[in-house]
């Protein structure tokens, strides 16, 4: 008689959340923490209000690697969420996964819903574009690596805190001088490969790989062991070896020792400026990353980091209108513009940048268009509208592997970035054969 | 007279082990024989795409001067492991075997470490030795060490050599402290008596007498320092600086987890299964000979 009871309460039950869910669920799994979690939340909430027909469910799913990992699991057991937040490293791999994705152009065209990709900024699309020029995946936090200076410890050294160190020889000596006068750590840096490899090729307006930085196909081979990046990479284990750089680790450990006001240099995502405007208990300022002033053509402009929303297949029809209305609502250039201004990732697309300056935030808020204007500071070239290189969340590690070994000055910067080419290379080609 | 029970049953003693069997089957022989099927593989990340490559995977794998250099940091780290983990334990356990006072207290406070998992026994001392913020670090840097293991190879295998044994100390403890309460007092007592010292003691009565401890230790430690260490890894250095602690389970972690590189991690895990399968061979053939039981 009980069971009977209980099975009968069951299924009013299920008829009864069956009525309310007359809605539409969205699975959202992105890699947000801290403000940022809360700002992703908001975002669903707002569109939630909205409209009745859809229902977005923002789940964080741990750092990026770990809800890639997650959203691949959750493909092959066939049941992956709607929509991903991937890295700009896994690119390559999401796109080389044809049947798992569907190109977020499509998803928008098949909805009717408008979308424009040269209403963003080149080299946002770029990065995330096809060869025929189709936009595969929805820009969402973009952010590029930056130059932060303390400028309580730049007076303290007497340097000049309003004058930052524009190229790497001007840093070099800056960093002797803050030094001189006691610093422990100088300058250090987060993400030594983005920023160090990634970064200053582009910046250089040098390749990092054949074929466009392995945009123009799979066998692309890395070619970052040129005298211009043994330079720099031996130039970085000289100033380790005199105290003038101290290396903090391969993600953003650096931040916190900026932050705190351990380190007085340091060169890290744009995205640190929330972190660093909330802790730091000094003043500081956001610059240009530094360059060497005598290559030709430099500085070029820098490239993103930061992450897109991928379109997961193997959905209904009407999931993906719902996709396609909530990837709009995010297009609204007042979506955008809060997202900017909260988070301190750039604003992605010329219609954000255009109301957020003409809102005053920038005139309030000094600097804070610095990483949208070095993004933007020349046309992309070949070598510096981004990179798309397979797996390469290992070809990162080598890198940064072989960049570790120069720091502690075991190895010499050429056999280093001759040894990460080589073991580099053995990865490309083992994506290629994976993915013909 | 010791008491024999016989099964007259022809099925009922394989039905007794048949739930053992099944785990056996479903958790160790299931499991490796697909990491062989795969170690054949190339596969794309999201296993849309499979083909059968023969031996390319291990043929990449010799090629990688990086791995190469992960056996010998393996073969370090797990000597290391093993010896100091059984060598301070063996210590704690006879002392705390010949404590008169509060010995429970002791007992209990030493088997503590167990219960903590890995990866948090690793963010324990990641702090305490964190290069900037660390205690450890801290007072190393008063006394003008230069500590810094995101750059210092040896540095970060000590950290992660202690992490590693202090979590596995707990286990031995256990073991040998069971060994010693089982040795016979007599046996001490009338080496006392003819005038051997503790010292003496030790070396030619318990510590004999305890080698099936030792050894079963020897065999448990280094599979746990094979296996089981890659929390502690993950949690302090990812195998960093340069791959100085870069051991084989945390590669075929790594590669397999993170990086989305099935073949590749699969080819790893079976020639670590396959060392793994020699180094325990070796130990029964070799080692176990000087045991006495």
């Amino acid at each position: 008689m009980r069971i009977k009871h209980l099975v009968l309460a069951l299924a009013v039950a299920g008829v009864c959340s069956g009525g309310a869910q007359a809605q539409t669920e969205i699975q959202w799994w992105h890699s947000m923490t801290g403000a940022n979690n809360d700002g992703v939340n908001k975002l669903a909430a707002d569109f939630n209000a909205r409209q009745k027909d859809y229902k977005v469910v923002a789940t964080y799913k741990g750092s990026y690697p770990e809800s890639m990992t997650a959203a691949i699991a959750a493909f092959r057991a066939g049941n992956a969420p709607h929509l991903l937040q991937v890295f700009e490293v896994g690119t390559a791999t999401m796109m080389a996964a044809k049947g798992a994705i569907v190109p977020v152009a499509k998803v928008m065209a098949d909805a009717k819903e408008p979308f424009d990709p040269k209403a963003y900024l080149p080299t946002v699309v770029g990065y995330y574009s096809d060869m025929q020029g189709n936009i595969l995946s929805f820009p969402f936090n973009s952010s590029t690596v930056m130059f932060y200076i303390n400028k309580d410890e730049f007076k303290k050294a007497g340097l000049d805190p309003d004058k930052a160190p524009k190229t790497w020889k001007e840093l070099r000596a800056a960093a002797e001088k803050l030094k001189a006068a006691g610093r422990q750590c100088v300058y250090t840096t987060g993400w030594p490969s983005w920023m160090h490899i990634e970064n200053f090729s582009a910046w250089h307006n040098v390749p990092i790989g054949t074929k466009q930085n392995g945009m123009g196909g799979l066998d692309t081979q890395f070619t970052f062991n040129s005298p211009l990046h043994v330079r720099h990479i031996a130039m970085l284990g000289d100033m380790a070896k005199n105290g003038l750089f101290t290396y903090s680790g391969r993600r953003n450990e650096a931040e916190a020792r900026f932050a705190s006001g351990e380190c007085a240099m340091l060169t890290s995502s744009a995205g640190a400026q929330g972190t660093i405007g909330r802790s730091a208990k000094f003043a500081w300022s956001l610059n240009y990353i530094p360059y060497h002033d005598d290559v030709k053509g430099a500085p070029q402009n820098s490239i993103i980091g930061g992450a897109t929303l991928w379109v997961m297949g193997g959905k209904k029809p009407a999931d993906y209108k719902g996709v396609a209305k909530f990837l709009a609502f995010l297009s609204r250039p007042e979506v955008q513009m809060w997202w900017h201004t909260t988070t301190g990732y750039v604003p992605i697309t010329k219609a954000a940048f255009e109301v957020t300056r003409t809102s005053g935030f920038y005139d309030k808020h000094p600097g804070a268009d610095m990483p949208v204007k070095q993004l933007t500071l020349h046309n992309p070239t070949a070598n510096s509208k981004g990179l798309r290189f397979g797996n390469f969340v290992q070809g990162r590690e080598v890198i940064e592997e072989e960049m570790e070994a120069v720091f502690a000055g075991k190895k010499d910067a050429k056999t280093a970035l001759d040894e990460a080419v080589k073991r580099g290379n053995e990865i490309l080609r083992k994506f290629e054969a994976a993915n013909k | 007279m010791e008491k024999k029970v016989v099964f007259r049953s022809a099925w009922l003693p394989y039905a007794l082990v048949a739930p053992q069997i099944a785990i056996t089957l479903v958790f160790f022989f299931w499991p490796a024989a697909q990491a062989l099927w795969y170690s054949f593989q190339l596969q794309d990340a999201f296993g849309l795409k499979t083909q059968f490559v023969g031996l390319q995977n291990f043929a990449a794998l010799l090629r990688d001067s990086n791995y190469l250099q992960s056996f010998k940091v393996t073969a370090m780290f797990s000597a290391l492991v093993a010896f100091s983990g059984i060598g301070i334990s063996l210590l704690l356990a006879a002392m705390a075997d010949r404590v008169l006072r509060g010995a429970l207290v002791y007992r209990t406070l030493l088997i503590w470490p167990y219960a903590v998992a890995s990866a948090v026994a690793g963010v324990l001392w990641l702090f305490l030795f964190a290069p900037s913020i660390g205690i450890v670090t801290y007072v190393l840097k008063r006394g003008g060490i230069h500590w810094d293991w995101l750059l210092q190879g040896d540095q970060a295998m000590l950290l992660v050599v202690i992490a590693a044994t202090w979590k596995q100390i707990s286990y031995n403890f256990l073991f040998f402290l069971a060994g010693l309460q089982s040795i016979p007092r007599s046996l001490i007592e009338a080496a006392a008596i003819d005038g051997a010292g503790p010292g003496r003691r030790f070396w030619t009565i318990v510590f004999p007498l305890l080698s099936p401890t030792t050894f079963f230790l020897l065999v448990v430690n280094i599979v746990y320092a094979f296996f089981d260490t890659f929390g502690v890894i993950d949690a302090t250095t990812q195998g960093g600086p340069a791959g100085a602690t870069q051991i084989l389970v945390y590669k075929v972690y790594y590669d397999g987890v993170k990086a989305a590189d099935l073949g590749g991690s699969s080819a790893q895990s079976v020639i670590l299964m396959a060392i793994v399968i020699a180094l325990t061979v070796v130990q029964f053939r070799y080692v176990e000979r000087r045991v006495q039981y």
